[in-house]
């Protein structure tokens, strides 16, 4: 099913959540909404399930108008961030639920009901548990029978609410992969929240950044890191270095190889990828410090210092492949050049 | 997981407090004996002598004092009091906390302020309250003697000032537990494709169930044994309008010893099973 919103705003007394939000996700996408804490993410997810209803605006679900729709009606799953299983039930009776309460007339048979359970608990892996209370589950676990609960009544479109926000770092990790496999194999329209970009940019096929209830911007993962609509979505997506024209010298910016043309902005940001860093030929200004360095895997992270025209030090993050690095044999304190390939530049 | 409805575990209390409590000897055992003393001699004695008192004539005069009729009459109109009041109040302490723990709305903490006040003010007070409304000379008393409906000095009034008196005990065992849950249960019930009834007896009711009976038993226990506010309203009319407390007080006035103490042993065995009760009820919300 696909998802339009149109105008959605939403205040909580005086404060604004959701700033007229207009967004449309087609049939079968994996989308990630994307944000800061307190961005409005949460609301977003409510309004669009029903959970909550917003103060203008319409939801259209496949092209019809829902906006007055109940919960109960939209035909949606909705996992919790905090998961919300009943805790006096057994991870069975949770999966059933959906299907238990259906009107009799569309009600399963009890033996429908449970080969349906088992098949939903064998999708995710937890079929073992079925007779489990909720506070003996792992929260990977709960997260997983969550899921399965909302999956059960074969929603139309899944929402997610930081389906990953609770779970240790690994468990995330291996969860995520899941996601996006169990994605393609059920191809239902899904939603998920969260406020790790590395989550959105690995799981998601479409990205939606929010910031203070304002889409900054919308599109494939790939398109966001590599033309970043604002300076918030070109911090908030990836590393990036900011220079200030009023601060640093636009001369500097120059020798490192970018043309500074004022009418493209104020600020030119960098990600440490396109910075280039090389040892000092004869006839080079060498006008950057290596400070320190970290490694990220196979990337290393690079510090580098620069003094400016000005007499004020300011730090530049580099990164490269490790080998590449260490063929440049490098030492702390050591002067090297810096070549900027790539700059984004806003107001 | 509820804290606050959730009743003391002395197990547990104990073995965070071990470390830091390592008084010497003595003053613990004194505070216990001050403790035990304390509640054997105010506690344990007098309804041991209740009892006693009770049977000091023989079980013949215990029994023929309760079976006399105004006895009995007394025993029946607590027990019809009872069942007006514990079950209308139950339905009302679980809307009050579902309102006040589910939504949103202007006056709320006045409510919520106002559920507690049977128990700020005194239960004679909360007599006269009713006095003044529906008594002969209060702002009602006209317009019911013109039609002949009689709630002061009869039983509407009773059951009246009993429903008051007791309805905080349910609402106020349920709102700090509904509170602390939170209602994301809920909300997924609702998600899944329930409706609002189904999801308040499905997910709701079993969440809430050890708390609920827990408030009925103290409500119940207190709509026994209201004296105050009853006594007010009631106009101690032998047979008719008197209460198992007020009963016991008549009968104690009128130097009818065996009578009184056999109506305050019903009332104390009544005290000692619902603390039974209680125990186990809050046994099971531990042990959930
Ligand atoms: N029921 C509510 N009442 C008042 N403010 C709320 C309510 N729900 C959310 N908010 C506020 O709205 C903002 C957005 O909340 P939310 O959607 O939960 O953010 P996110 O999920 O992005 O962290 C927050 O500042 C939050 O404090
Ligand atoms: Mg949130």
């Amino acid at each position: 099913m696909s998802i339009l919103l149109s105008n959605i705003s939403k205040k909580f007394g005086t404060f604004t959540a959701l700033d007229n939000i207009n967004l449309e996700i087609p049939e079968g996408e994996l989308v990630a909404l994307l944000g800061p804490s307190g961005c409005g993410k949460t609301t977003l997810l409510r309004i669009i399930a029903g959970l909550e209803s917003a103060d203008q605006g319409r939801v259209l679900l496949s092209g019809q108008d829902r906006t007055d729709h109940d919960v109960s009606q939209r035909g949606i799953g909705f996992v919790f961030q905090h998961y919300a299983l009943f805790r006096h039930m057994t991870v069975f009776e949770n999966v059933a639920f959906g299907l238990r309460v259906k009107p009799r007339r569309e009600r399963p048979s009890n033996e429908v009901i449970a080969k349906k359970v088992h098949a939903l608990l064998e999708l995710v892996q937890l079929d073992w548990l079925h007779d489990r209370y909720p506070d003996q589950l792992s929260g990977g676990q709960r997260q997983r029978i969550a899921l399965a609960r909302a999956l059960a009544v074969e929603p139309s479109v899944l929402l997610l609410d930081e389906p990953f926000g609770a779970l240790d770092a690994s468990v995330r990790k291996d969860l995520r992969q899941w996601l996006r496999n169990l994605h393609h194999d059920l191809n239902v329209t899904s939603i998920f929240v969260t406020h790790d970009q590395e989550e959105a940019m690995e799981v998601a096929s479409q990205v939606v950044v929010l910031n203070h209830g304002r889409i900054e911007q919308q599109g494939a993962p790939g398109d966001i890191y590599d033309n970043p609509a604002n300076a918030f979505v070109s911090r908030f997506i990836g590393h990036t270095n900011v220079f200030d024209l009023d601060e640093q010298d636009a001369d500097w910016l120059q020798t490192a190889g970018i043309p500074v043309a004022h009418q493209q902005g104020k600020f030119a940001h960098v990600r440490p990828h396109d910075i280039v860093i090389e040892k000092p030929t004869a006839d080079s200004d060498a006008f950057v410090t290596l400070k320190d360095w970290q490694h990220l895997g196979s990337l290393i992270r690079i510090e580098l210092v620069k003094n400016g025209s000005n007499g004020l030090t300011a730090s530049v993050y580099a990164e490269m492949p490790n080998d590449q690095f260490r063929r440049l044999h490098l030492n702390r304190g050591d002067k090297v050049d810096l070549r900027i390939r790539h700059a984004h530049w806003f107001h | 997981m509820n804290a606050i409805a959730q009743p003391i575990n002395p197990a547990r209390l104990v073995a965070r407090q071990q470390k830091v409590l390592q008084d010497a000897d003595w003053v613990r055992w004194s505070l216990i004996a001050i403790a035990v003393g304390f509640i054997g001699l105010f506690i344990c004695l007098p309804l041991g002598l209740v009892i006693f008192q009770a049977f000091s004539k023989g079980i013949a005069a215990y029994w023929s004092a309760l079976s006399q009729a105004d006895t009995l009459a007394a025993i029946k109109l607590t027990l019809l009091t009872a069942l007006v009041t514990v079950p209308l109040n139950t339905v009302f302490g679980v809307a009050a906390a579902w309102a006040i723990t589910r939504f949103e709305f202007r006056g709320k903490s006045l409510l919520t302020t106002l559920i507690d006040l049977p128990f700020s003010v005194s239960p004679v007070i909360s007599g006269l309250i009713f006095v003044l409304l529906f008594g002969a000379q209060g702002w009602f008393g006209e317009w019911l003697s013109a039609h002949d409906v009689k709630i002061i000095f009869a039983v509407p009034g009773i059951i009246l000032a009993t429903l008051f008196i007791t309805f905080p005990f349910v609402a106020r065992q349920l709102i700090p537990l509904m509170q602390e849950m939170g209602n994301q249960e809920e909300e997924a019930a609702l998600s899944l494709g329930a409706s609002g009834w189904k999801t308040f007896w499905a997910v709701t009711i079993p969440n809430i169930k050890w708390a609920l009976l827990y408030g009925v038993l103290l409500c119940n226990a207190r709509a026994m044994g209201e004296f105050g506010a009853v006594s007010v309203v009631s106009g101690h009319i032998r047979g008719l309008t008197n209460t198992l407390p007020l009963h016991v007080e008549v009968s104690y006035n009128d130097y009818d010893v065996v009578g009184a103490f056999a109506g305050a042993s019903i009332l104390a065995g009544l005290a000692i099973v619902t603390l039974i009760l209680k125990t186990v009820l809050e046994w099971r919300q531990a042990n959930r």
